[in-house]
């Protein structure tokens, strides 16, 4: 006869998986291997400020796994897409947690073979991008779906130091069986849930208002994941609007986004997230996104487009001397201040 | 008097008279959205919006872009984290979202992943999941806004993006998405369905002015359940039409589709 203690053992030692996704998991969800990367990077707050292209050629390689900070074409790092394909990245994985611009640059450039998609392809509003569509079709790219909100449980998984966390989507639909999630049996409840592997990217790039030259970053309205990709990845770039004093920084704490610790290199390159819209900065160029969209239906114009706004330019200021200069950002930005101080009107 | 409409006009019109003062609703951008500022200029002005960005309670100037945009937060009561938003539609906050996909079958199941070809090579990629998985996960009632036709309304997804009623009966619960939750209503250009309790298939209730029960069913991929009582759908009303039309969608950004 089973003693009441025998059936609690036996329950102990049943792990309850009903049920595994068939997706690729791409990246180590270990929190052990990833406490001795942290183990060994550097603390000291010093000068971390470098040129962009600098950054990338030293903290973004070959087959590095990859993730974006922003909301897609929102507070996007746009130049240092722009970068990473003049300096012809290739074999990345990348983490397509609401990627619209910086998705159909990378893919432009076939940057990256492994993607965890969440929101891919689309430009919300703007429709569907002819290029990434086409490379996405292609059978080129190896592919793990996932949801919105289950990059951001797998980010935040990575940020609390766990292997993973569970929730209550996916369950039931194909979006899981093409997924690396599990499903489980609560111990405390008996309900099923998800189970969302920590996402630990080798690299992650964000783009911010204001940082100091050790990376204590300043992050104005919507921060989508930010918070947690910082502390997820093993290498943070930063790139922000403006560089700000460490005096500025400590004067008001309660503004830090991402603490200098966390960050490897810090990259003022004003206007960084242009064609997108940086809150309280500037809004979006419509006008030149959808010529993206346009050019892009040709492959021939396109590869033009490209030769002419991206690999043909030293760096993101000429890409932008291109497309109508300062004189065009004033405007932006004028778009931008005008809605938030008449709107309703 | 009449006033002419278009489609688009028509269905957000009808689709914002669900959202009640003081409900809580998670959107995308796009007719949804239109939808929910219509109804927070006319009957519902303490409608909570949310975007998935991360924005809470925006009061929006305009139509946004994107919803991680400056529109999309302006006036927000709080900017925050795509975890806090979809968290909150996760404990239960949040009673109504709006989806919509290349694809819906007979349980309200969306498909806005690809169609054709295999997963790893489709003919047509479309962006996913998105936020659409977590919404018709969480949220109370999931509603649907979308031109009817028979490609669209198929008797099986080619692949179920979000779930729906899944397989119908009580399949969506034993899947163990969270209790109570499911689609609610579904607003095409042609009718207002709704699901049938029991079996959790597609119903029509009310048919739009202009459009037959045969219509309706000559555009579904599937066969549509009958209400006892088949409404006629109340056109948009005059003060509808000019609210949408002035203050709501003036570039005519959704409503001129």
């Amino acid at each position: 006869m089973k003693t009441q203690a025998m059936i609690k053992e036996q329950e102990c030692m049943t792990m309850n998986i009903l049920k595994k996704g068939n997706g690729e998991l791409f990246t180590d969800p270990d929190p052990d291997h990833a406490r001795r990367f942290f183990q060994k990077k550097t603390r000291k707050m010093v000068n971390k400020a470098m040129p962009l292209s600098e950054a990338i050629k030293t903290f973004v390689h070959d087959g590095d796994y990859l993730a974006t900070g922003g909301f897609g074409g929102n507070r996007a790092p746009i130049a240092a897409c722009h970068e990473i394909l003049r300096q012809g990245r290739k074999h990345m994985g990348f983490c397509g947690h609401t990627t619209t611009h910086d998705f159909e640059i990378l893919c432009a450039g076939e940057a990256f073979d492994r993607l965890d998609a969440g929101y891919i392809v689309g430009l919300e509003a703007r429709g569907l991008s002819p290029c990434a569509r086409r490379y996405m079709q292609s059978g080129k790219v190896k592919v793990t779906e996932w949801t919105n909100y289950s990059l951001s449980a797998r980010i935040r998984a990575a940020a609390m130091g766990v292997p993973f966390v569970p929730a209550r989507n996916l369950l039931g639909t194909d979006t899981f069986d093409t997924s690396a999630s599990m499903i489980i049996k609560c111990p405390y409840t008996g309900k099923k849930l998800s189970l969302h592997p920590a996402l630990y990217p080798d690299v992650a790039i964000i783009h911010v208002h204001e940082s100091d030259v050790y990376g204590n970053c300043r992050i104005r309205g919507i921060l989508k994941s930010d918070n947690d990709l910082a502390r997820a990845a093993k290498r943070t770039i930063i790139t922000c609007e403006r560089l700000i004093s460490n005096e500025e920084i400590r004067r008001d704490p309660s503004e830090t986004t991402i603490p200098y610790f966390l960050v490897d290199a810090v990259c003022e390159v004003p206007f960084g997230n242009y064609p997108g819209n940086m809150v309280y900065e500037y809004f979006s160029d419509e006008e030149h996104l959808r010529e993206w969209l346009k050019v892009e239906e040709d492959p021939d114009l396109f590869r033009e487009f490209l030769k002419k706004n991206i690999y043909d330019c030293k760096d993101h200021h000429e890409y932008i001397n291109k497309n109508g200069g300062m004189e065009k950002m004033l405007r932006l930005r004028t778009i931008e201040h005008l809605l938030h101080k008449e709107a309703n009107k | 008097m009449t006033t002419a409409y278009n489609p688009m006009e028509l269905m957000i019109c009808v689709a914002a008279r669900e959202l009640e003062d003081g409900a809580t609703l998670a959107v995308g951008t796009g007719a949804p959205c239109a939808a929910a500022m219509l109804a927070q200029k006319l009957n519902s002005p303490n409608l909570s919006i949310m975007f998935e960005a991360g924005s809470i309670s925006p009061q929006l100037p305009e139509m946004p872009i994107s919803v991680g945009d400056s529109r999309a937060g302006h006036k927000a009561v709080m900017v925050s984290t795509m975890g806090a938003v979809m968290e909150t539609c996760q404990r239960g906050y949040v009673d109504y979202t709006f989806l919509g996909g290349a694809q819906i079958d007979m349980y309200g199941n969306l498909n806005s992943t690809y169609v054709g070809g295999t997963h790893q090579k489709p003919k047509v990629r479309f962006p996913g999941s998105g936020g659409a998985n977590d919404f018709g996960s969480f949220c109370w009632k999931m509603m649907v806004l979308t031109v009817q036709d028979a490609r669209r309304f198929v008797e099986n997804c080619e692949f179920i993006t979000t779930p729906g009623w899944l397989q119908g009966g009580n399949s969506r619960y034993e899947a163990g998405l969270p209790e109570g939750t499911g689609p609610y209503k579904v607003f095409t250009n042609m009718a207002i369905m709704d699901f049938e309790p029991e079996s959790k298939r597609m119903r029509v209730i009310s048919i739009n002015p202009g459009y037959s029960m045969k219509d309706v069913q000559d555009n579904c991929g599937f066969e549509l359940l009958k209400a006892s009582k088949i409404t006629e759908t109340e056109p948009p009303t005059e003060v509808e039409l000019r609210i949408l039309r002035e203050e709501v969608d003036p570039h005519r950004y959704v409503i001129g589709r």
